[in-house]
């Protein structure tokens, strides 16, 4: 069931002309972004560093907003309605969504990686090939399973986008996947460590740059399941409350 | 088995909302107010209100979408609350209008997906799939995306969605909202059918004529609770010592709508607007002849046909209903 919803939601997501148009501007401009601050800081050696990060900027913000988003637009399509009235755990209806905007986010890598490499000449020098494809799906599959915790609270706010919207930049910055976490204050350092977003980006940046991928795409898989089951557990316990409040639909 | 497919027990539902952040205001609706019915096994029974009395309430309360805030239902014997995976196994839910599809997939895509959601199996999908896609003939367009869909074909592939897993208990909500004549005509005799397979249906529905052809029971609810309830043909007693005038006119304002319900003997009066023609519907006591008196309200406004007739079930439905309408009245006219 995980797989043909998966299947369907991320054709329902791909054909979107609002989805097809903000995933072919949003990677020039960080693209651009990234590339100018890496050259700003001296630092034009790490300029595939850098399109990676701005590649995982974008999988986090379709994550988010895929997320976020789909719970909402499964509201107004008023489906929302009709997926939780199947005879099924609430989890198992909403995780190949979040997947699916997951899947869709990889073309937010693919994307900056090629308009980096176009616009920018930055060389696709990547130091574990293999394990950089590697390293990319499990990231998108840790994120994808970060979605449904974060689903799971947007099933009960009928504004989830407002909570949306703040979450995109913290998120990305304390993750540092642009931005190294050595540079930020010590008090994000706790927040970072429990976030599979860095620890995903982590592995990505060490398959593209070198390093050790396995260690951190094992924390980022193990901590994103953990949020999987407390997000599975929370949507049961939101979908009853969601049911109470007649928050499943839009009237 | 249960003896009834649908039992509620002075079931409510209050929607508590709040806005404002710095002097929050609270608001709470009453929109089901204690109802109390039984559907057996394998009846069609009609729902029938007003906008906002509260039909769409009982049906997500029925159908486990809301929690009831007092008061008890069951489906097939099984509680809504507290049994909910038992209750979603054996019922479907059909609702009126473009919502609830995937646009951007096709309606096989539609169909492939809710049947994975609705425990449908692997090897049965396929058969079961093409069997619906006959039955609300898009066959042949099952492969085309739902946004080119007209609101008729929407329809029929939601009545397909519904049916999927073979439901015992059937809920329809206002089915053929905006569907054509022709649409609607078959959209009735799917629904008859279903009911004559032994599927038990709950229908919600304006429209007169199809409860009055499909159910065999109905119930008036208004203000969220019931009003009135039993066949057809005893429904229309409620309208027993009345008679009908219909005057076709051009023009009647409010202020002649208000005099001519004050009249004597006059106990319903409304107008219904289709393109330029408005009907006048006055509901008046049967041994009393208001026919002089109301055309004499009329001086001045282009009149058409003048009929005079026994009552219908939709009379005694505005009868029934007109009977909690809050007072005062003028009455409002009505876009057909």
């Amino acid at each position: 069931m995980i797989g043909v919803g998966l299947l369907l939601h991320t054709k329902q997501l791909s054909r979107s002309s609002f989805e097809i148009a903000t995933a072919l501007i949003v990677p020039v401009v960080q693209a651009t972004l990234a590339v100018y601050l890496f050259r700003a800081g001296d630092e034009p050696g790490r300029l595939l560093e850098a399109a990676v990060g701005a590649g995982l900027m974008g999988v986090w913000s379709s994550v988010l907003f895929g997320s976020g988003g789909a719970i909402q637009r499964q509201r107004w399509q008023g489906t929302l309605e009709m997926i939780m009235l199947a005879p099924r755990a609430p989890a198992l209806m909403i995780l190949p969504i979040t997947l699916a905007t997951a899947v869709t986010g990889t073309y937010a890598m693919l994307a900056t990686l090629l308009w980096g490499r176009l616009l920018y000449g930055i060389p696709l020098h990547f130091a574990h090939p293999l394990l950089f494809l590697i390293a990319v799906p499990g990231c998108i599959l840790g994120l994808g399973m970060f979605g449904l915790l974060l689903a799971s609270t947007f099933v009960l706010m009928r504004n989830a986008n407002a909570l949306t919207n703040t979450l995109e930049y913290p998120i990305w910055l304390v993750s540092g996947m642009l931005v190294p976490l050595t540079v930020l204050p010590g008090w994000t350092g706790p927040i970072a460590a429990a976030l599979p977003t860095t620890w995903g980006a982590r592995a990505v940046h060490e398959a593209a740059s070198g390093g050790p991928v396995w260690p951190s795409l094992g924390i980022c898989l193990a901590i994103s399941l953990g949020c999987l089951v407390v997000g599975a557990l929370m949507m049961t316990y939101v979908e009853r409350r969601a049911r109470a409040a007649a928050t499943l639909a839009l009237a | 088995m249960s003896e009834y497919a649908i039992e509620a027990a002075g079931l409510r539902r209050t929607y508590r909302s709040r806005t404002g952040w710095l002097r929050p205001q609270r608001r709470e609706v009453e929109a089901v107010r204690g109802v109390d019915l039984t559907v057996g096994n394998g009846e069609l029974f009609g729902l029938l209100g007003p906008n906002g009395a509260g039909k769409t309430t009982t049906i997500k309360l029925l159908n486990t979408l809301l929690i009831p805030t007092a008061g008890t239902a069951r489906i097939c014997g099984f509680d809504v609350v507290d049994q909910t995976r038992e209750v979603r196994r054996r019922i479907g839910y059909v609702f009126g209008g473009d919502r609830g599809l995937y646009d951007r997939l096709s309606a096989r895509d539609n169909l492939r997906y809710f049947a994975e959601l609705y425990g449908v199996p692997g090897r049965e999908q396929k058969r079961r799939i093409a069997e619906l896609l006959e039955l609300v003939r898009l066959d042949g367009r099952e492969n085309e995306r739902v946004e080119g869909y007209s609101r008729g074909m929407r329809q029929r592939l939601h009545i397909a969605r519904g049916l999927l897993h073979r439901p015992q208990v059937l809920f329809l909500d206002e089915p053929s909202i905006g569907v054509d004549p022709v649409a609607a005509r078959e959209l009735r005799q799917t629904v008859a059918d279903l009911a004559a397979t032994g599927t038990t249906v709950l229908l919600t529905t304006h429209y007169m004529a199809e409860a009055d052809e499909l159910c065999g029971r109905i119930a008036v609810i208004a203000n969220g609770e019931i009003q009135a309830l039993g066949t057809p043909a005893e429904l229309r007693h409620h309208a027993d010592g009345r008679q009908v005038l219909e005057v076709e006119a051009y023009g009647v304002s409010d202020a002649q709508l208000a005099a001519i319900h004050v009249l004597p003997g006059v106990r319903e009066a409304s107008v219904t607007v289709t393109g330029a023609t408005q009907m006048l519907t006055v509901q008046s006591d049967a041994g009393v002849d208001v026919q002089a008196d109301v055309l004499r309200e009329l001086d001045g406004v282009r009149l058409g046909r003048v009929t005079a007739r026994q009552p219908t079930l939709e009379d005694a439905y505005v009868a029934i209903v007109n009977r909690v309408a809050t007072p005062p009245r003028p009455l409002e006219a009505v876009a057909a």
